[in-house]
């Protein structure tokens, strides 16, 4: 299974050198990087050529990194009935350029891509209906990047007096409390000797502080 | 007589409406009483699942997979223990394999009663419903009786399941299995061939298989529009490559045969829970690895290494290696996937859930179009919508 993904990779590389940044195959799934710009015409490949047949994109997902210089992930999971095949296409960019809108290719891209919008801020080019979906009426911001906070900034409640909801600042009964349970301790870890453990940087940061 | 204009009527279905099948708001342009578009409007439910999984060790995760299609509670949590495992790297032993499958197949039958049900009722069928509710009634005091609860059951964990089976459980199961076709024919025999049921959906939201594939379906509404395409036979996972069974197709992909493939699925889900039953050898009902399942109670009283295992776990967690994967299962209503990406913490960096569902209501669009208005719920009920997954 694993050696026919390889292979797979290595004809798409091979087929479209010109739009594939990169391929690896990890866990047994393939990755098949690219740029925005090139986009449409991987996944017209991907779709129409005979070794792929990848006639229905499965979902599309939003991956947020705050650090890179491209902070967005857009991950299309595109799947293959004819040769039982899954493969993973993914593109970077940040909060100003866009991505072309795949929609002419797949139908169903439509909906994922309003989401992605809806939750990262991720903007699609040449999309026929880029609304927002998921969130409420009138939103602002984008929930699912990693700087907005989990509680929000605003929540609702029937007003008696107004009789109609209304929107107020979150008021927390109690200030939220993130568990931060990271210990060093590497039994919990299933990580190589060699790397630093998760939670190692706090023991040296408690260090800095003191000194 | 004088020339009249007909202005096209928006029309406001729901959002709280009984044929809606939860909080859809569905916006109906009408040129008469024909649909010339339908803009559904979903979001009602949103409580932000994925971003609450971020903040969650991996094993709390479990519970929200529960509340997203909440009429097949298990299978969600299938996939994401899938997931996980396959991020760890850690085998189920074989026993864990058996009772997951006998139980994504109980999960399968209860979700397609409840939609068969309902279904009928929304074209106005009132007597499959009674009598289809009195079985899913008996399966979810199955589902108690293994998890202790009858919906949210968080009973698939990463590593195996939570508990073995009660003793007297398989017994009463395979009692069960024997007196069920019976209601299946019986409920048959009140539609299957019933002239206003056929009235109402037959030729009704005909999707062809190459435009279902296209508007990304899966499950029975796949294999309704003539596509043999079923995870548990394609891509085997867990014990669903020992187990003998047919893929149901239809050949219309028209309401009818979206209702016909899923009673005929539910007599294949019979067939594997029997063989389930029958083969489950004995064994673990979760890894050993007491870096990921948690030791035995009486266990814990004895040894100190059991107790430290069981306090982490439950505090800290464990920590899954960096990595991404999507990983996904035959959910009744169709593919149901999660994409995690893990990065070496011991909570999930991002969980995105691909819910067979939404495809579906997205294709209301496409399907709607210049049926009637009494047609949209006949096309929404066929297509087995629930919003806790879609509205995530």
């Amino acid at each position: 299974m694993t050696q026919a993904l390889i292979d797979l990779g290595d004809y798409i590389a091979n087929t479209a050198p010109n739009e594939v940044v990169g391929t690896t195959v990890k866990l047994g799934e393939l990755t098949v990087w690219t740029r925005p710009a090139s986009l449409m015409r991987l996944l017209t490949l991907l779709r129409d050529d005979s070794n792929c047949q990848f006639k229905i994109l499965v979902s599309i997902s939003g991956v947020d990194y705050p650090d890179r210089e491209e902070r967005f992930e857009v991950v299309y999971i595109l799947l293959s009935l004819k040769h039982n095949q899954r493969v993973r296409v993914k593109v970077s960019t940040d909060e100003a350029t866009p991505v072309p809108s795949v929609v002419a290719l797949y139908p169903s891209a439509n909906w994922y891509e309003r989401e992605i919008w809806d939750l990262y801020g991720v903007l699609f080019s040449d999309h026929p209906d880029l609304r927002r979906i998921l969130t409420d009426y009138g939103f602002e911001g984008h929930p699912l990047r990693k700087d907005f906070p989990l509680t929000g900034y605003v929540e609702v409640r029937y007003d008696e007096q107004q009789k109609r909801v209304v929107y107020e600042p979150v008021k927390l009964v109690q200030d939220f409390r993130s568990f931060d349970f990271l210990s060093p301790w590497e039994g919990m870890t299933r990580t190589l000797p060699s790397d630093v453990l998760p939670g190692d940087e706090k023991a040296t940061a408690q260090n800095e502080g003191k000194a | 007589m004088a020339e009249m204009t007909i202005k096209p009527m928006t029309l406001n279905f729901g959002p709280q409406h009984p044929a809606a099948h939860g909080v859809l708001r569905l916006v109906l342009e009408m040129d008469g009483e024909v649909i010339e578009r339908a803009d559904p409007h979903v979001g009602l439910l949103h409580r932000g699942t994925e971003k609450l999984i971020e903040y969650k060790t991996y094993l709390q995760a479990v519970p929200y997979f529960d509340r997203l299609d909440y009429v097949s509670p298990m299978c969600q949590e299938h996939a994401y223990a899938l997931a996980v495992e396959k991020l760890l790297g850690i085998e189920v032993p074989l026993r864990a394999q058996y009772i997951r499958v006998l139980f994504s197949e109980v999960t399968r039958i209860l979700n397609h009663i409840l939609n068969i049900t309902t279904f009928a009722i929304d074209v106005g069928a009132m007597t499959p419903l009674l009598w289809g509710f009195e079985e899913r009634e008996k399966l979810m005091e199955f589902y108690e009786r293994v998890s202790g609860a009858r919906l949210h059951s968080a009973y698939f964990r990463p590593g195996g399941v939570h508990q073995d089976l009660p003793a007297g459980l398989a017994a009463d199961m395979l009692a069960w299995i024997e007196t069920f076709p019976k209601v299946i024919d019986d409920i048959e025999s009140l539609l299957t061939e019933n002239r206003i049921f056929k009235q109402r959906t037959v030729d009704i939201g005909v999707i062809s298989a190459a435009e279902a594939q296209a508007y990304g379906f899966s499950g029975p509404s796949l294999r309704a529009s003539n596509v043999a395409w079923d995870l548990r036979k394609s891509q085997p996972y867990d014990a669903y490559a020992e187990m003998d069974f047919d893929v149901v197709v239809g050949r219309t992909g028209d309401c009818y045969a979206r209702y016909l493939v899923r009673m005929e699925e539910m007599r294949q889900s019979l067939r594997i829970m029997k063989q389930a039953i029958e083969k489950m050898p004995g064994g673990p009902i979760k890894t050993l690895d007491r870096k990921v399942a948690p030791p035995k109670r009486g266990e814990m009283k004895q040894s100190m290494e059991a107790l430290i295992h069981h306090f982490k776990l439950y505090t800290e967690g464990y920590h899954v290696p960096a990595g991404e994967t999507y990983t996904a299962v035959e959910a009744p209503k169709g593919e149901f996937g999660v994409f995690i990406v893990a990065d070496g913490t011991n909570r999930p960096y991002r969980c995105h859930i691909r819910a067979p569902g939404y495809p579906f209501l997205a294709a209301m669009d496409f399907l709607c179009k210049g049926h009637m208005l009494a047609d949209s719920v006949a096309i929404l009920g066929s297509l087995d919508i629930v919003f806790g997954e879609i509205d995530r």
